[in-house]
């Protein structure tokens, strides 16, 4: 009984490792081509694993002074948007939540179904008209459209599953709204603005529709940097999907460190901005 | 947490909140820097968007009212109803595959794996790594000569395709890629359905002696038919919506061949500088995603569910 027990999860194991193979072969092509030289990468049939590796690709990347620059200009654009959105949104969850404003979150749900594009009409007449592009504040404020919905939808349903009795007795003590909010409600909720945080982090450094229309020269974020250099120097393989590696890593990473959390708040709202 | 329709359908509460004699009006504090947020980035671009979209109006160029104009133009424009037909190719594809490939996944999923934790992490990753970048890759795997696509095929004895670069292989290319991002969304929302299936249906099946399908057909199917129908509500969202991934591998091309609404939005008003006109398809995307979704939850509601906690 115990050997075809055995037997059954070896099995399983195995249906588990064609269920990822996917994503598993295509992170390690990623990885493969970024560290060929460009003979191996243009080889048919093509290599997998190459006899001399060309780390010059990554360092080719990171000795490009633009790079850094473009790396600042996401980080900014990433941090203030979240920044500001759980500044605003958190308090806005536990508003509507205690309030139960059940249309407030109907207007959320309008704001996830409209096309990211359709809001970059508008914003960049204004932009313009203020005479802010060129800088970087377009970019972030285009960039709340993603993560203000995110982190209010979060919240709301955080707020609504933690306990009120706490609440009330520090009512009856005397405490005044704020103080509740505070003291009470925002120690409890701890977990809830972590996953706001993360899924905020991860659709706004993954946006991509808001640089290509609001982005200069010297205000593009990763994502369009990567893809001007897609269309520049479609030649060289190597340096590309180094780049691109770069950009994606640090979501993969947060993506393995914190998916209890991602996988929580993205079963929960099912969250995707832009 | 409750689901989007939940939400939606939950009645009002009355003046008083639930912590006792405590006005409504005492949390609006908490909600107003959100509002004018909101207000400023969400609600006025809608508004805006309407407005221009009854102008003659390009960037630098005079602005003129011209009514429902913009409109009319859009009912004659060949390129604008491809697109159209695009975008619903493409959407239902990519509704389609996610959801078979992702509902098997999460029957596995929910079984006793060993390394669960694990492998479910490693699976989820293709829909948090950036699309962008992403996309790039997949570009160097379709490339007809030397992409590793087209190699693979070859192993198995299948002849070189040329994927994006043929206009009849090129949506079911993009949805090939669409698939890979967005199945671990699906398997998400469906495994959370499978978790909340209570054992004791299945013991009796058991007991009659029911067969895997017919546990799967009549005791699996109808209880996760509501995390089914969200999933099927945010895939024809977000495929409507898709932008990114055609962008950056085909731009909409060869030709227009891949051209959705979305792509074609961003040409008028981005690269045309028509952003009367482009406000109009903006309008009227917007209307289609609205429609879609209303369809999707009004056929939700008619799916059997009591209780759905995602």
């Amino acid at each position: 009984m115990s050997f075809r027990k055995a037997a059954n999860s070896l099995g399983l194991l195995f249906v588990g490792l064609v269920l990822v193979s996917p994503a598993v072969l295509f992170f390690l092509w990623m990885a493969s081509l970024s560290l060929k030289f460009e003979v191996d990468n243009a080889a048919y049939p093509p290599i997998l694993i190459p006899e001399r590796f060309a780390w010059k690709n990554y360092t080719g990347v990171f000795e490009s002074n633009r790079f850094g620059l473009f790396f600042l200009n996401s980080l900014i654009v990433t941090g203030a948007a979240t920044g500001l959105a759980l500044l605003i949104g958190v308090p806005a969850g536990y508003g509507i939540a205690r309030m139960k404003a059940t249309k407030a979150a109907v207007v959320v749900l309008i704001a996830r179904m409209t096309p990211g594009l359709s809001y970059l009409i508008p914003l960049f007449l204004l932009f313009q008209w203020l005479g802010l592009m060129g800088t970087l504040v377009p970019q972030i404020i285009a960039h709340l459209v993603i993560t203000v919905p995110i982190v209010i939808w979060i919240m709301i349903g955080y707020f609504e599953t933690t306990p009120l009795e706490l609440e009330e007795a520090a009512v009856i003590d005397g405490a005044n709204r704020w103080h509740v909010f505070r003291y009470i409600a925002l120690p409890i909720a701890k977990p809830g603005i972590t996953v706001a945080f993360i899924l905020a982090v991860i659709f706004s450094w993954n946006n991509f529709v808001f640089g290509i229309v609001l982005a200069g020269r010297e205000t593009r974020t990763l994502p369009v940097a990567v893809y001007n250099m897609l269309s520049f120097e479609q030649l060289s393989w190597g340096p590309l999907a180094a780049s691109a590696l770069i950009v994606t890593l640090p979501v993969l990473v947060l993506t393995i460190v914190a998916q209890r959390q991602i996988v929580a708040g993205l079963t929960a709202g099912a969250v995707k901005g832009g | 947490m409750a689901t989007i329709a939940e939400r939606q359908v939950a009645p009002l509460a009355g003046t008083v909140s639930a912590t006792g004699a405590r006005p409504k009006t005492a949390y609006w504090p908490f909600v107003v820097p959100a509002v004018a947020v909101v207000g400023s980035v969400i609600v006025f671009p809608w508004v805006f968007t309407v407005w221009m979209s009854m102008h003659e109006w390009t960037v630098g160029g005079a602005r003129r009212f011209t009514g429902l104009s913009n409109y009319m133009r859009l009912a004659s424009d060949e390129r604008f109803l491809t697109s159209v037909g695009h975008t619903l190719v493409y959407t239902l594809l990519a509704v389609v595959l996610p959801l078979i490939f992702g509902t098997l996944a999460a029957l596995i999923f929910n079984s006793r794996l060993p390394f669960r934790g694990v492998l479910r992490g490693v699976f989820v990753m293709p829909m948090m790594a950036t699309p962008v970048a992403v996309a790039l890759v997949w570009t160097m795997m379709f490339h007809p000569q030397l992409g590793v696509l087209n190699y693979l095929l070859s192993l198995v004895g299948i002849g070189p395709q040329a994927w994006v670069f043929n206009p009849s292989t090129v949506i079911p290319s993009l949805v090939l890629v669409e698939t890979w991002q967005w199945t671990p969304l699906v398997m998400l929302i469906v495994l959370g359905g499978l978790a909340a299936i209570p054992t004791e249906p299945y013991e009796s099946a058991a007991i009659d002696g029911a067969t895997v399908l017919q546990r799967f057909r009549y005791i699996t199917l109808p209880m996760i038919a509501p995390f089914l129908m969200v999933a099927v509500i945010i895939r024809t969202i977000d495929a409507l919506k898709s932008f990114d991934i055609i962008y950056a591998i085909t731009q909409g091309g060869p030709g227009t061949a891949s051209e959705t609404i979305n792509l074609y939005l961003y040409s008028v008003a981005f690269a045309y500088y028509d952003v009367g006109y482009g406000s109009a398809i903006a309008v009227v995307f917007f209307a289609i995603v609205i429609a879609l979704s209303l369809l999707m939850l009004h056929l939700r509601q008619r799916t059997k569910w009591t209780d759905v906690q995602a």
